[in-house]
């Protein structure tokens, strides 16, 4: 079925988006049927909005995925920097610059750190980016002694809170949203370059990549670099977004890899687009707020989430044997 | 095949009690330096119950991950285990045995679904465990804000709190689970075919190994394990506990340990005694911080490191990362 369909260029034969389309459509009926003024611009525009940590996240970790590896510790490197950001620029409205790309460094930094000792120690990605949760939640609890300190400036909040107004049609597009497009329209430029290529050959089979001459451990180290980096930029958004807490990244690392694998990218590399995986992130976001229009409450969500999960990972697995 | 997955089992296995025996000699001289003491009756015993919990999970956990599966789901078996259990006890000495295995009749439950949602609709094993997963926390938190229940207490007694000079019951129950996994991997068709299935499945399948049926099994036996983690935890805690395993983050402990232990994330090689040393190594973590009195979160920044340069140092064997 698949290959009688049109087909967009899409850099990977299998795992393209076609499924995880027809199941944003579905819930885009289902929310349609249900809350007709959700589909308005003016709360379409601030749900992309808010969408936007969870596709970056998601974004980043499709290259470590499609390379081959897991990223576990992207929720806690976003608590991190939210609370280490609070914490440096303490109101400070003159600070906000430097620190923010202090964030982004050290975000990237991690995600070197997870590269290299994956990659040169031999570590599973699994463990080296377990670990690396374990060690950020730790430090970044002791560093606050135990409650965050300090706050955000403005400054540093209007990324993920404020938004370009008065826009025709559309109204009100938040930055998170133009911030989000951008680096979506990036990272799939960067997918169809050689570096793109070499990283899903390196999740397809490690081995002749590395007989082909491919560098696998520095092509590795740098999908987690990138991974960091989409961290980093989710946690100024999610920051600015939501304010300060422990709580601002926890379980984020869980949701972007189910993102990713609804949207058709297989876990153990290879296969998948970024595309894909962003979308993927979209509809579990819309399938969060249908949650919410059926009024499902707080406690019963998880449970409503993993059935659907579920559902809808075996309606895109049925189409393509993952392992 | 096999022959191959137990030399690399048997080479594995020194590995990590040397990491073990370091660990221990270096905490003790620490706590030493710093005026305390590592080896009284009181830190064994405590260092034993810690190990017999998360051992019984971390044995059900090196059966799937041997399998090239794994098992994100423990936590919450673990805590509806214990409360299945205290329920179904409800205080008395008479509903014990019909508490116990109504408790690992759900965790085998869970354990099928989750087999069979990997085996036959192909769902990839961390998606379909988290998944499960979701769906027992979602019950779990709209059920129970907090402890309910109360376990029998001639089962605290026992399982909780008896114990033979520094050993407890519960660590000789984690030695007996141990050790039968340890022949149903040896010993056992099944076990064969589980090491076979792990290694590569296409080939298991080949040679007629019925790959869904082995991991179905292999799952089962991951949640038994864990259920009887819950049953040993409501005997310790007196009650069903619905955050307990969830606080225990037993899912990625368990699955940390199973590595420490010599066996391959991808499946194919490793055994149970890795395990075993790996989930005392851990343990044997947690006793040094406490005899230090060390800063919670600095505990966790240091397990944090230890597990990752145990892995480095004694797993570098592993290799062929990545599921193919």
């Amino acid at each position: 079925m698949q290959d009688t369909l049109p087909r967009r260029a899409l850099p990977v034969r299998a795992g393209g988006p076609l499924p995880i389309l027809a199941i944003l459509g579905v819930l885009l009926v289902l929310v349609a049927i249900r809350q007709p003024d959700f589909l308005a611009p003016a709360s379409l525009m601030s749900f992309l909005g808010r969408s936007a940590p969870i596709i970056l996240l998601a974004a980043g970790q499709y290259f470590v995925i499609v390379s081959g590896e897991f990223d576990l510790s992207v929720g806690s490197l976003v608590t991190a920097e939210v609370v280490i950001a609070a914490r440096l620029i303490d109101g400070d409205p003159d600070r906000t610059w430097p620190v923010m790309a202090l964030v982004l460094v050290s975000a990237a930094f991690v995600g070197l750190v997870n590269g290299l000792i994956t990659s040169w120690l031999r570590v599973p990605s699994f463990i080296t980016t377990l670990g690396m949760l374990l060690i950020l939640v730790g430090a970044v609890y002791l560093w606050s002694d135990g409650s965050p300190k300090g706050e955000l400036s403005e400054q540093f909040r209007r990324f993920g809170r404020r938004a370009v107004e008065d826009v025709p049609v559309l109204g009100r597009v938040p930055y998170a949203l133009l911030i989000v497009l951008l680096l979506a329209v990036l990272a799939t430029v960067l997918m169809r370059s050689d570096f793109g290529r070499i990283l899903v050959a390196v999740g397809d089979n490690p081995r002749a990549a590395e007989l082909s001459g491919v560098r696998v451990g520095r092509t590795r180290t740098i999908a987690f670099v990138l991974s960091g980096c989409a961290a980093g930029v989710a946690a100024i958004l999610l920051g600015g977004y939501s304010g300060v807490s422990f709580q601002a990244g926890s379980g984020l690392e869980f949701s972007a890899i189910t993102a990713v694998v609804l949207g058709g990218v297989a876990l153990g590399g290879g296969r998948g687009s970024v595309a894909g995986a962003m979308l993927g992130a979209l509809t579990l976001e819309l399938l969060f707020a249908l949650m919410n229009f059926f009024g499902v409450s707080g406690t019963v969500r998880p449970a409503v989430q993993g059935a659907i999960i579920l559902l809808a990972v075996a309606v895109s697995a049925a189409r393509s044997p993952s392992r | 095949m096999s022959a191959l997955s137990f030399r690399a089992a048997r080479r594995t296995v020194p590995g990590v009690y040397l990491a073990l025996v370091l660990t221990l000699a270096i905490g003790w001289l620490v706590v030493v330096l710093s005026g305390g003491t590592l080896f009284t009756q009181a830190t064994v015993v405590s260092l034993l119950h810690v190990a017999a919990g998360l051992g019984l999970v971390a044995v059900g956990q090196t059966l799937v991950i041997i399998g090239g599966s794994l098992d994100l789901s423990v936590a919450y078996v673990v805590s509806l285990s214990t409360l299945v259990a205290a329920e179904a006890m409800n205080g008395s000495d008479t509903a014990l045995l019909p508490g116990v295995l109504l408790a690992l009749a759900v965790s085998a439950g869970i354990g099928l679904l989750n087999g069979l949602l990997i085996a036959r609709t192909r769902i990839d094993a961390f998606i379909a465990t988290l998944g499960v997963g979701l769906l027992l926390k979602g019950y779990l938190d709209s059920g129970y804000d907090g402890p309910a229940g109360a376990t029998s207490p001639a089962l605290v007694q026992a399982l909780g709190y008896q114990r033979i000079g520094p050993v407890p019951m519960s660590f000789l129950l984690l030695a007996a689970v141990a050790a039968g996994a340890w022949l149903t991997l040896r010993r056992t068709r099944f076990g064969h075919h589980l090491l076979a299935v792990g290694g590569d499945p296409e080939v298991a399948r080949l040679s007629g190994v019925r790959n869904d049926r082995v991991l179905v099994a292999a799952h089962v036996l991951c949640s038994l394990c864990a259920g009887l983690a819950g049953v040993y935890l409501a005997a310790r805690l007196g009650s069903g506990a619905p955050r307990v395993g969830t606080e225990g983050i037993y899912d990625l402990e368990s699955i940390a340990a199973v590595v420490i232990g010599g066996t391959a994330l991808a499946g194919g090689r490793g055994g149970v005694a890795g395990t075993v040393g790996g989930v005392l190594l851990l343990a044997g973590l947690d006793a040094v911080f406490n005899q230090l009195q060390l800063d919670a979160f600095a505990k966790q920044v240091v397990r944090g490191v230890v597990i990752i340069g145990a892995v480095a140092v004694y797993a570098r064997r592993v290799i062929g990362k990545g599921r193919s």
